[in-house]
C-alpha cells in the first residue's frame, strides 16, 4: 500500500522533476551531495515549503487537498538540528503534548529518551542529545511518514544503533520513512532502497 | 477644561527666551567633544530639525484650527497616523512587502479609535471633534503607540526570524499558526507594551510628564492637571496595546501563506539586522 507518493515535484533552481513512492512498512534512504536538494526535498513533502509543480499525495489524498495541520501530522519532517522548544526537557515534552491533539503524544510525564533527564535545561543538552529528544518525540506523535534529515548526524555509535532499531520497528508497524544519510552503509543495513539526489 | 483655554493664561516666550535655551544645546555640544562622540553634525541637524518641524506643526495647527471643519480634523489625524506607520517601518532592520501600508493602518486604526473613544466618552468638547481638543490628544496617543509597535515590529520581525526552526518544528508536529507562534508573538506584544507599563509605574514619582508640567506652568491646578494626565495616560496605554498587538498580528499574516507556512523568503535584511 503506497503511502506517500511525489509525482514530478519542482523546487527551483535544485529540485526537477523528482518522483517517489514510500510504501507502508518502507523506508527509503536518500543520499547526495551538499546543496542536492535533500532538506529542501524534505520540507517540500511536509508541506513547510511551497513546490513550484508536481503532486504531493497521502494516501490516495493530494496535500492541496488537505487541510495543512493534518498533512504535516501524518508526514512530519524532523530537522537535522534539533530546535529548543522550551526551556527544559520536560517543558519541552508539554509543550509538545500542548501542539498535538489531546491523547496523540504516546509518552508519559516521566518518561524521557535515555540518558537524558526531565529536569534538564535544553540549553544544555549536546547535539546529539537534542537529536535523540526530536527522534524520541516525533516517533511518539502519530505520524505515518518521517522525513528525517540526518537524523543521527551529531550521535555517538552506540545511540546511533539504538536510533536506527527504534525506526526499524517503527517503520514495521506499517509506517514509511525517509531517511537523509550520508551513511551508504545504512541502506544495506536496513536492506532499503536508496535514492539518490545529483 | 482643555489644555488650550489652560494654556491662554500661560505666560508667553519670546523669541530671545527661546535663544537663552537653545544656549542648553551647548552642553550636548560640549560633552560630544569632550567625549569624541562625533554628535556634532547630528546635534545641529537635529536641533534645527525640531525648530522647523514644530515651526511647521505651529502653522499647520493654526491653519487647522481656524478652518474648525471636521473634514479638515480627520484629515490631520489621519496624515498623522500615516506618518507614524512609516516612522515605525523606517525603524525597523527587516522589511516585508506589505509591512508599510499594514503599519500604517495599524497606527490610524489604533490611535484614531482610541483618541475617537475618549472624545466621545471622556471630554466635554463642542463639537466633540474640536481640532484644539482631538488633535493634541492624539498627538500624543500617537507619539507613543509610534513606540510600541516600533519596538513590536521589531521584535516580532526578528522573532519569526531567528526562531524559524522552533516554529517549523512545531508547525511540523501540526501545531496550528497561532500556536507555533505563540511564544514569538507573546515576546513581541510584551517588548512593544514594556515602555508605557514602566512610565506609568514611575508616573508621579520620578517624573511629571509632559503634558501636566504644561498645564501647571499654564496655572492650571495641579489637582486637575493630574486628573487629566491620568486620563492621557489611559488613552495612550490604549493606543499602544491597539497598537501593538495590531502590527505584530499583522506581521504573522504578512510572514506566513495560505496554507500556514512561514515564508522567510518574504524577508529583507537590512544592514543592522543580526
Amino acid at each position: 500500500m503506497v503511502l506517500l507518493e511525489a509525482r514530478g515535484l519542482v523546487r527551483k533552481p535544485v529540485i526537477s522533476d523528482f518522483d517517489l513512492t514510500l510504501d507502508a512498512g518502507e523506508l527509503v534512504v536518500l543520499v547526495g551531495p551538499s546543496g542536492s536538494g535533500k532538506t529542501l526535498l524534505l520540507r517540500a513533502l511536509a508541506d513547510l515549503d511551497p513546490v513550484d509543480a508536481g503532486q504531493r499525495i497521502f494516501d490516495g489524498v493530494a496535500c492541496e487537498d488537505t487541510d495543512p495541520q493534518t498533512w504535516r501530522r501524518r508526514v512530519r519532517y524532523v530537522h537535522q538540528r534539533a530546535p529548543r522548544l522550551a526551556a527544559t526537557v520536560y517543558e519541552s515534552l508539554e509543550r509538545v503534548r500542548s501542539a498535538v491533539p489531546a491523547g496523540t503524544f504516546a509518552a508519559h510525564g516521566a518518561d524521557v529518551p535515555a540518558g537524558l533527564d526531565v529536569g534538564q535545561r535544553t540549553a544544555d543538552l549536546s547535539g546529539g542529545e537534542a537529536q535523540k529528544l526530536a527522534l524520541f518525540i516525533a516517533l511518539r506523535t502519530g505520524a505515518r511518514v518521517l522525513l528525517l534529515d540526518e537524523p543521527t548526524s551529531a550521535l555517538d555509535a552506540a545511540s546511533s544503533a539504538e536510533a536506527e532499531r527504534a525506526v526499524r520497528d517503527y517503520v514495521d508497524a506499517g509506517n514509511a520513512a525517509l531517511w537523509v544519510s550520508h551513511d551508504e552503509q545504512l541502506a544495506e543495513r536496513f536492506g532499503a532502497r536508496v535514492r539518490r539526489l545529483s | 477644561m482643555t489644555t488650550a483655554l489652560a494654556l491662554a493664561n500661560a505666560p508667553p516666550l519670546t523669541n530671545v527666551d527661546l535663544a537663552l535655551a537653545a544656549v542648553l544645546i551647548l552642553v550636548n555640544a560640549a560633552v560630544s567633544v569632550a567625549f569624541q562622540l562625533g554628535l556634532g553634525r547630528r546635534l545641529v541637524v537635529a536641533s534645527l530639525r525640531a525648530a522647523l518641524q514644530l515651526a511647521l506643526l505651529g502653522l499647520v495647527l493654526g491653519w487647522v484650527f481656524a478652518r474648525d471643519q471636521p473634514l479638515v480634523v480627520l484629515g490631520l489625524g489621519v496624515a498623522m497616523g500615516l506618518v507614524a506607520g512609516w516612522e515605525a517601518v523606517r525603524r525597523a532592520t527587516r522589511r516585508a512587502p506589505g509591512l508599510l501600508p499594514a503599519a500604517m493602518g495599524v497606527m490610524v486604526a489604533s490611535s484614531l479609535g482610541v483618541t475617537t473613544y475618549c472624545l466621545l466618552l471622556s471630554v466635554d468638547a463642542t463639537p466633540w471633534w474640536n481640532p484644539q481638543t482631538s488633535i493634541p490628544i492624539l498627538g500624543m496617543v500617537l507619539g507613543n503607540a509610534l513606540n510600541g509597535v516600533s519596538l513590536g515590529l521589531e521584535t516580532a520581525l526578528a522573532g519569526f526570524d531567528e526562531q524559524r526552526e522552533r516554529v517549523e518544528a512545531l508547525l511540523a508536529l501540526g501545531a496550528s499558526r497561532a500556536d507555533a507562534t505563540r511564544e514569538v508573538v507573546q515576546r513581541a506584544v510584551r517588548t512593544g507594551m514594556i515602555p508605557i507599563v514602566n512610565s506609568m509605574l514611575a508616573v508621579g514619582v520620578i517624573s511629571i510628564p509632559g503634558m501636566m508640567t504644561g498645564q501647571i506652568l499654564a496655572g492650571e491646578d495641579p489637582a486637575a492637571a493630574a486628573r487629566y494626565q491620568l486620563f492621557i495616560l489611559f488613552a495612550i496605554a490604549g493606543g499602544v496595546a491597539l497598537g501593538t498587538t495590531g502590527v505584530v498580528l499583522a506581521t504573522r499574516r504578512l510572514l506566513f501563506d495560505e496554507r500556514d507556512r512561514l515564508r522567510l523568503d518574504r524577508l529583507r535584511r537590512l544592514s543592522g539586522a543580526d
